[in-house]
């Protein structure tokens, strides 16, 4: 089986030349939910910028990243971000059109959509999300759970294989954390979520990669290595006083 | 300033539209070629930016306290013909919007505050910007874009008949305004600087003037001047210099029109005169810009 | 904040508001060229054109008090000019200036109230309008709110920061506060746009923004503009066949 995402050796350097990747090594199969854990500036961000070109795509051809089999050069950025959806972690960066529909429609119209294809599959994302009946409305008067939703309706028009959340629990109240991770089981793409939330990491997720100082420490059952890292700030002492 | 709509006479707000359009034109479209759209939302941001910092307050002595204006600052950042755009669409935002300056008067607003005003702010930045008068250059710039643009719109003022006395209490706002603009812009910039040098650009002083841009300007204070001239009300004051009234003589015989004296001849009544002048004017002004936007369109294909 | 009670009011349904923006427009423009021009009868003319915009007001189911009231923030400023014209000597003018200055802004707000920003501003480019400058104009709303809120917070905090020198040196750290804040904000909005051309590019962004719905002139667009056009211009015939 092909796997989704496949990442040998990656390594990225700042412009003031600090270290954010040491050799990152990650294989992503159809199906999965996997959580990014690692403390703050451990590389998981950066990381999943290269994930669609975003970083390391274009002029430097990133030969050590394949996303769906294509290797991420210049020539195949246009497909890559058509497969991998990223949803940012703010928003309000996201949602920069002045209605919902046409902020959702964005990607379907840049993908050579008509305007009323794009219309019906814009409508179709918002549905899945359980928006559709914003359709008209300004993305600031949203709440931030109707803005996250909106944000990954937006991705999923343009039919991604793979969806990538960075801390998308960031600005949720518990209840639009509940609806977001109950909404993320019942997709059928692979997931890759970065989050410091470890209760939202394992509603959603199965298995988890650990990030440490750009480089991956460990990759497993999303049980064994968040208890391998006291990653759970509540429960940690219990689990060790056993 | 932004002046509201009522203030101005006729001949000062019709010729002023027209005169803008070729400055507004060349700017969106220079600002495009070198930015395409993708930079749209940088424009557009800084664009907020602007607004939101006018709400914080810098304390401008006896208790008063001031706020940026911005357009130095967006041209020392952004460079000059992006500030015009951002400044532009500030103006036209703060009309529709918040009513803070007429919609017939657009023109005036932003060749006073947008064009004139950006590049006044900007000249002293690219001609000492990498010297040591750096700091002065700045603080010079800030200060000239609000005096000049002040000046423009004082003079419009007085060429629409208003009264000296009105004229003289503006003036001092904008006299005092204008280095507290040059002081917050200079602070501001060494504040940047500390977060990132690579905010404020390096002037490059050996670079020549687009060309474009400068036969552009030209055309814009030409129109300006001689229309303004050509339709002030108050032509006493400036006939007192021989100069110019024999300027604006030769000027009347080369320009005679059915609308000259913006009225129309053959319309009865002094007003559906004027009027239709006026909107006459307007779906001209209107034309030619239909045509330059389409001359332009061309040009860059 | 004043844009977010026009939010709400653009977002109303009449038949105003259903209104193609394009025929709106022109009869802003119409009216605003015939108030300019008029020199004789003003105050009648005025006070005519007062009852045709509350009319419209009404027909728009907009709150007439609340829209009145809004106009009014030109006032303060026109009122200050028209006394030193007064005291200058020429009252008329000065009276016609605070006038015309705020039949202006009633009729602009009434544009405003009537049609959602975005959809004027397509408006605006159908009928000529440079295309980039529409749409920089158009980010630059969307944002308006978010970066006012961020720009909040930081006047707090930059006010709250300077507040424990004094004297002179108070208000040199204030200051010095204040364009601290100000870089803050300048950078974090730097930032912000740095993330949002992400997010476009991560959706297929090819360097052109693609219009979605274009506008439609009905018939009715077509009566509505005519008759708001021909109103006042009727009204000042009128004015100067009976005086």
């Amino acid at each position: 089986m092909q796997p989704l995402i496949e990442v040998c050796g990656l390594h990225y350097a700042y412009d003031d030349g600090t270290l954010a990747l040491r050799g990152v090594n990650f294989r992503l199969d159809p199906g999965e939910s996997v959580a990014l854990l690692g403390a703050n500036g451990s590389g998981k961000t950066t990381f999943v910028l290269h994930l669609n070109g975003l970083l390391g795509g274009g002029d430097d051809p990133q030969p050590h990243v394949a996303v769906c089999g294509l290797p991420l050069t210049r020539a195949n950025l246009g497909l890559v971000r058509r497969k991998v959806g990223l949803v940012f972690q703010d928003s309000d960066n996201q949602l920069f059109m002045p209605t919902v529909l046409e902020d959702v429609a964005f990607g379907p119209l840049n993908l050579g959509k008509s305007p009323a294809e794009a219309i019906e599959v814009a409508r179709h994302a918002l549905a899945t999300t359980g928006m559709a009946e914003a359709e008209e409305r300004a993305p600031y008067h949203l709440s931030a759970g109707e803005k996250k939703r909106v944000a990954l309706a937006g991705i999923l028009a343009m039919d991604p294989e793979i969806l990538v959340l960075d801390e998308p629990t960031t600005f949720l109240d518990p209840p639009g954390q509940r609806s977001l991770a109950e909404l993320l089981r019942n997709l059928p793409q692979a997931k890759i979520v970065v989050t410091h939330d470890t209760a939202f990491a394992r509603s959603v997720c199965t298995r988890a990669v650990f990030f440490q100082r750009g480089a991956v420490v460990a990759d497993g059952r999303i049980e064994e290595v968040v208890e391998r890292f006291r990653w759970d700030p509540y429960l940690a002492n219990s689990r060790s006083e056993r | 300033m932004h002046i509201p709509d009522g203030y101005l006479s006729t001949g000062v707000w019709a010729t002023l539209d027209a005169a803008a359009v070729p400055a507004v034109v060349v700017m969106a479209r220079q600002a495009q070629r070198r930015f395409d759209d993708a930079r749209v939302p940088l424009l557009g941001v800084m664009g907020a930016f602007v607004f939101a910092a006018q709400m914080i307050n810098f304390p401008a002595g006896l208790g008063t306290s001031a706020h940026l204006l911005g357009g130095a600052l967006l041209a020392v950042t952004l460079g000059a013909p992006a500030a015009t755009v951002v400044m532009t669409a500030i103006i036209a935002i703060q009309a529709l919007v918040f009513q803070d300056g007429g919609i017939l008067v657009l023109g005036p607003n932003i060749l006073n505050m947008a064009v004139i005003g950006v590049w006044a702010g900007y000249l002293p930045f690219r001609l000492a910007g990498s010297g040591r008068w750096r700091n002065l250059a700045i603080f010079a710039g800030g200060a000239a874009s609000v005096l000049v643009s002040a000046i423009c719109a004082l003079a419009e003022l007085k060429l629409s008949g208003l009264p000296d006395k009105a004229l003289g209490v503006s003036s001092v706002v904008f006299l005092i305004s204008a280095p507290i603009e040059g002081a917050i812009t200079l602070a501001v910039v060494k504040a940047l600087e500390a977060i990132r040098p690579g905010f404020v650009r390096q002037p490059e002083p050996g670079r020549r003037l687009n060309a474009s841009l400068l036969a552009a300007g030209m055309a814009s204070i030409f129109l300006a001047a001689v229309g303004v001239l050509y339709s002030s009300p108050a032509p006493d004051g400036i006939e007192q210099t021989g100069l110019i009234s024999g300027l604006a003589a030769r000027v009347k015989v080369l320009v005679s029109t059915p609308f000259s004296g913006y009225e129309a001849a053959f319309l009865s009544g002094t007003w559906s005169r004027k009027a239709a002048a006026g909107l006459a004017g307007l779906a001209i002004i209107y034309l030619v810009c239909l045509m330059i936007g389409r001359l332009a369109r061309k040009r860059s294909v | 904040m004043h844009h977010v009670v026009l939010e709400r009011w653009s977002r109303r349904s009449s038949a105003l508001h259903r209104a193609d923006p394009r025929a709106k427009i022109a009869i802003l423009v119409v009216f605003l060229v015939v108030l300019a021009t008029a020199h004789r009868d003003v105050a009648l003319f005025a006070a005519g054109s007062a009852v045709l915009l509350c009319g419209a007001s009404v027909w728009a189911r907009l709150p007439l008090a609340a829209v009145v009231m809004r106009a009014a923030v030109v006032l303060p400023f026109s009122l200050a000019f028209a006394a030193v014209c007064w005291m200058a000597g020429d009252a008329q003018r000065g009276l016609q200036l605070a006038a015309k200055s705020y039949l202006s802004a009633l009729a602009v707000l009434l544009l405003v109230s009537t049609t959602a920003l975005p959809r004027l501003l397509r408006g605006l480019e159908s009928l000529g309008a440079p295309r980039f400058l529409l749409m920089v104009a158009q980010f630059l709303y969307r944002y308006l709110f978010v970066t006012s809120e961020e720009a909040q917070h930081m006047a707090k905090a930059a006010q709250s920061r300077g507040a424990t020198a004094a004297g002179m040196a108070k208000r040199q750290a204030r200051f010095r506060a204040a364009a601290g804040a100000l870089a803050v904000l300048f950078a974090r909005s730097y930032g912000r746009a740095g993330e949002i051309h992400r997010a476009m590019a991560a959706r297929g962004f090819q360097g052109h923004f693609e219009t979605l719905t274009p506008l439609r002139f009905r018939s009715i667009d077509a009566l509505i503009a005519v008759t708001g056009s021909l109103a006042p211009v009727a009204l000042r015939l009128a004015i100067e066949r009976l005086s």
